[in-house]
């Protein structure tokens, strides 16, 4: 049996990758596939937890956490479409219009 | 080692790969492709921990649904050109994940001291049968919240990405 601990490090270790996917990136569609891949590190320890308790509650949370993402992927992807439309840029660092 | 050790560290393996892929490649489009594998690799590990209708809606909801609707946008954008490389966020990007790991995987990996071990799973853990039974019982009002706001979300999608009548 594979210790919990494993499952642990190795969704700490995709979650790292995601926070430098949303630092390092300069797409914003990449940014929001980092979101997705930090959402997805942090699914997998709540199914760890599930399994290693017993509990079904874990794997609940999953379900919802899913339906956020998909709320959170169609609404980002509609204000990216918007914001090309107006300003034919995906950089996130020339969308400075309400930077001080 | 054990069969399941070997099968999870392949995976795992695997799955820090693809996710770099994901981070360093500068093709949008490869990068996509990356986030799917990685989401099935992820949607195997669920398989692993015994979680099979999680597994099953993560392949069919992120790995189908989610990554079509991303692919889609960056075909319709198609924004070319690949992006420039800036060596100052690179190494702050970095040192981000470094110091994040440095605090996390300590903790992480002691954990194991605090939990009781793998708890024997029955036979029905995971199916779609306990499932719905714990998300109609106990989590009936997050459920309806859920339906709700995937509604506000079709909504919103389609004013925001309309053209200007």
């Amino acid at each position: 049996m594979v210790p919990l601990n494993y499952y642990l490090v190795l969704s700490a270790v995709i979650f790292a990758i995601g926070v430098t996917g949303v630092i390092i990136r300069r797409n914003i569609i990449v940014i929001l596939m980092s979101i997705e891949l930090m959402l997805n590190a942090v699914n997998l320890t709540f199914i760890a937890f599930s399994r290693s308790l017993g509990s079904m509650d874990g794997q609940v949370i999953v379900f919802f956490v899913m339906t956020v993402a998909a709320a959170e992927a169609v609404v980002g992807l509609a204000i990216i479409i918007s914001v090309f439309r107006h300003r034919q840029t995906l950089d996130p660092r020339e969308m400075q219009l309400l930077k001080w | 080692m054990t069969s399941p050790m070997i099968l999870f560290l392949i995976l795992a393996g695997l799955s820090i790969v693809f996710s770099l892929l994901v981070v360093f490649q500068r093709n949008v489009v490869y990068s996509a492709m990356a986030l799917v594998a990685t989401l099935f690799l992820i949607a195997v590990l669920f398989l692993t921990l015994e979680a099979a209708m999680v597994g099953i809606l993560q392949i069919l909801v992120y790995a189908g649904a989610i990554m079509v609707l991303f692919l889609f946008v960056i075909m319709l954008l198609n924004p070319g050109l690949l992006e420039g490389r800036s060596i100052a966020w690179w190494i702050l990007g970095s040192l981000a994940a470094v110091l994040l790991l440095f605090v996390l995987v300590p903790f992480l990996s002691d954990s194991g001291r605090l939990l009781p071990g793998q708890a024997p799973a029955g036979g029905s853990f995971g199916s779609p049968e306990s499932l719905a039974q714990s998300l109609f019982t106990d989590f009936v009002l997050p459920f309806e919240i859920a339906s709700v706001l995937l509604l506000v979300a079709i909504v919103g999608a389609v004013v925001l990405a309309k053209r200007e009548v």
